[in-house]
């Protein structure tokens, strides 16, 4: 016990910062705060894996998020029949000519010699085949565009239960990872930064402009919910008798019965969006205990002692005999696929998949903050950093104001600079984040929780 | 006759266009590549730094308006540029004195700076819109075009016409000039020479004397000049809006990568590299073969290669193709 205290304290503060805003602000926006912690701590643990473990950098967290998100989006919604056969045929011929195409492109590389020849093959082969594809799908996307674009307009998804693009989400990613792996990981770190972030956005691109897949910026809304509808939850009995149990002392202090009814609807129409916020907590809970027993089961077997050891000496691991860019390319991948496992989790609470909303600042950046400030390498620490950043990235705004209060309280309500913070109040939540980074970086470089190497 | 409606199509909407827009891309890649050459990271505060020179110049904009001072038919920000360049400065040295010094004398890994630069990064972007807020701002006055797309019509009896804006044409001046005295700097002068020395080997520089602390300071005023007028030049020319500016990073980093990382020259031409391949491969070209094929040969679509909403994402594959390929990038920068 002695030996974890930091990591005991860390997490007692940290669940007590919850419950504070629970007893001051509301149970729900508490409930919030916490499952997006749990969501902001899947991503970390991903992003943790590759560079704690490896030393890779992955500053394409944004794009595994939303492949993780049209998971959940191919997976839950139902199949629009219409769409399908208005353009479906088209959409799978395309898809078998791309097969086709690097079936042709790796025969030439197989059989052939390199040469300046086999190049111009290769790219007659490439350019060719991108412009029958183009003619081939072009009228199926425009018909399936076309099927009742107000609503539909694509092709949809299995119609299964949304639970299993989780699992889906976290293949998406890890196919993804694979190929940019294979292209990108033999680059320096700083480049492989820069690579990722570049990849990340060009799958944002494709996301929101191939509307006959993902329906692009006109967003899908209303997928289905593993969890009840707070709506239905208002009509069934138990629930209402488990709300006025919880209640009875105050329902107790109202004497008139009419009052009381619309007390108890009152409380009924909390409590419906609390349970349903719950119902979520605990399926991400399930989902982050996994992952942890998991990763800390890997980090202290022979195999993340092989993974330390090519992070902090690649030549001498090398030189031991262990494949270096494979172990590279395997924990892309892993990383990678928990990173889309998160990305099909945060679709699946939202109930919506807005591609429009992914960007760099909030998907990627915010998310190695959490890493670094949580404690690379450590994934108490990781999933830690999740649950403070991501708490200070929600509570920096009520801060800010009660700041900007404090300090202009001499200022006149309407005096000119007062009303500009005020209004600019939302930003600050950058200032914390930043100036937090630089604090950690230089006086804690190991983060809150720093790694801990215990020989067993 | 129609071959040269075709021509000034081109040139209306390829060439000059993607000739603004690879001299503003190329005045960033040249800010990236010295700060990387010279102090060793990848700064991924590029866009942001941008966009607080161009918000200081602003503030000059208005404080000169305000009086009544303007440039008759230029843009009163040129007027504020070397003021903005003065606070820039200031800003650049304070981050660097308080920030990255630290790491630079430790001699940490060029990772641990670029996740400082992610700090810096955040609190830039932070101060910029606490002070000026997110929304779009035009700060442009003067003359806004030098040629009219009529006029040139009725100049020249053509069907097509030419517009050339005049911040286009101030950018590309502006680029020139900047470009060319930087270059005569760094190759001519004693202090680029030793700028040059101390990128390519660092022991071998602080052995023949060069003294570090003076290319470093160099190195941030010269960058502060680069990220202050590449800024205006593209808020002129289009507007300035803090989130634009971050994201204008991107095809900058394309930009400098793919001229070869830590050679300026190399990212100068990597910017017009960058906006031209983006603006000819999602140009629709129908209007274009139009006028230069026989009428029964007209095509039925709008010969476009790609949609114009792929206008990044063709930067970034360029870029992913160099890195592939050649990952010193086309003219050879440091070897990674």
């Amino acid at each position: 016990m002695r030996k974890n205290l930091d990591v005991v304290t860390a997490y007692s503060i940290m669940m007590g910062l919850i419950i504070l805003v629970g007893i001051f602000q509301s149970w729900n926006i508490a409930l919030s705060i916490f499952n997006l912690c749990l969501i902001s701590a899947v991503m970390t643990m991903g992003a943790n894996i590759q560079w704690g473990y490896a030393g890779l950098i992955n500053f394409g967290i944004m794009g595994f998020t939303a492949l993780g998100g049209l998971a959940a989006v191919l997976i839950s919604v139902n199949p629009v029949q219409e769409a399908w056969s208005a353009g479906g045929t088209n959409i799978l011929l395309s898809l078998f000519l791309i097969i086709g195409i690097i079936l042709a492109v790796r025969f030439v590389l197989k059989r052939y010699q390199k040469s300046r020849i086999r190049n111009y093959i290769i790219a007659a082969i490439i350019i060719s085949g991108i412009i029958t594809i183009r003619l081939v799908s072009e009228p199926g996307i425009e018909a399936i565009e076309e099927v009742n674009p107000a609503r539909t307009g694509f092709l949809g998804g299995l119609g299964l239960p949304i639970i299993f693009s989780w699992i889906i989400g976290a293949f998406f990613a890890g196919g993804l990872a694979f190929v940019i792996g294979k292209v990108a990981l033999g680059l320096r770190a700083d480049y492989l930064a820069i690579a990722t972030l570049l990849i990340s956005e060009i799958v944002i691109a494709i996301i929101k402009h191939e509307d006959w897949l993902t329906r692009g910026v006109k967003n899908v809304i209303g997928l289905k919910r593993p969890a009840p509808y707070e709506v239905n939850l208002q009509e069934t009995e138990w629930f209402i008798n488990l709300v006025e149990k919880f209640n009875s002392g105050k329902l107790a202090l109202i004497s008139d019965l009419l009052e009381r009814q619309e007390a108890l609807n009152q409380f009924v129409i909390e409590g419906s969006s609390i349970f349903v916020k719950l119902c979520y907590s605990g399926l991400f809970l399930i989902v982050v205990i996994i992952l942890l027993i998991l990763t800390q089961k890997a980090l202290y077997s022979p195999w993340g002692r092989m993974m330390r050891a090519i992070r902090d000496n690649e030549e001498a691991a090398n030189a031991m005999g262990k494949n270096v860019v494979k172990q590279h390319l395997l924990i892309f991948v892993l990383g990678s696929a928990i990173v889309g496992i998160a990305g099909a989790m945060l679709v699946t609470q939202d109930g919506l998949f807005t591609p429009g909303s992914y960007r760099p600042l909030r998907y990627t950046f915010l998310i190695w903050v959490m890493v670094i400030v949580g404690g690379s390498g450590n994934n108490f620490g990781a999933i830690l950093g999740g649950f403070v950043v991501w708490f200070l990235w929600i509570e920096a705004a009520p801060i800010g104001l009660y700041l900007v209060n404090l300090t202009t309280a001499g200022l006149d309500d309407t005096h000119f600079l007062k009303v500009h913070l005020i209004e600019s109040v939302p930003y600050f939540r950058f200032l914390m984040m930043g100036v937090g980074l630089l604090l950690i970086m230089r006086y804690r470089p190991k983060g809150i929780l720093p790694e801990k190497i215990e020989i067993k | 006759m129609d071959f040269v409606n075709a021509l000034v199509l081109l040139l209306n909407y390829i060439f000059v266009p993607a000739l603004t827009y690879g001299s503003q891309l190329a005045i960033g890649a040249i800010f990236v590549t010295l700060i990387y050459g010279i102090l060793r990271f990848a700064n991924f505060a590029t866009g942001d730094m941008m966009s607080f020179g161009t918000m200081v110049a602003i503030f000059f904009t208005w404080y000169f308006q305000s009086i009544g001072l303007t440039l008759g038919f230029l843009p009163t920000a040129l007027v504020s540029i070397p003021f903005a360049i003065l606070f820039m400065g200031l800003y650049m040295l304070i981050i660097d004195k308080f920030v990255f010094k630290y790491y630079r004398l430790n001699k940490s890994p060029p990772v641990q700076l670029a996740m400082v630069s992610i700090g810096v990064m955040f609190v830039t972007q932070a101060v910029v819109r606490i002070i000026i807020g997110p929304s779009d701002r035009r700060f442009f006055d003067g003359e806004k075009f030098l040629i009219r797309a009529n006029e040139f019509k009725e100049m020249t009896g053509l069907n097509e016409g030419l517009a050339i804006k005049s911040t286009q044409v101030i950018t590309i001046v502006v680029t020139i000039i900047l470009v060319s005295t930087l270059f005569w700097f760094l190759n001519k002068t004693k202090t680029g020479k030793s700028m040059k020395a101390y990128s390519d080997n660092e022991d071998l520089a602080l052995l023949s004397g060069i003294d570090p602390k003076k290319i470093v300071m160099i190195t941030w005023i010269i960058a502060a000049i680069l990220a202050t007028i590449g800024g205006v030049l593209y808020g002129l020319d289009k507007s300035f809006k803090p989130f634009t500016y971050f994201n204008n990073m991107l095809p900058i980093f394309a930009a400098a990568i793919v001229g070869g990382i830590g050679n300026p020259f190399g990212a100068f031409l990597g910017g017009y590299v960058i906006a031209f391949s983006e603006i000819l491969l999602t140009y629709a070209y129908k209007k274009f073969f139009m006028y230069v094929l026989p009428e029964s040969m007209e095509p039925d679509g709008l010969i476009q290669l790609l949609s114009t909403d792929y206008k990044f994402a063709v930067s970034f594959s360029i870029l992913v193709i160099v890195l592939l390929y050649r990952p010193s990038g086309i003219f050879k920068g440091k070897i990674l």
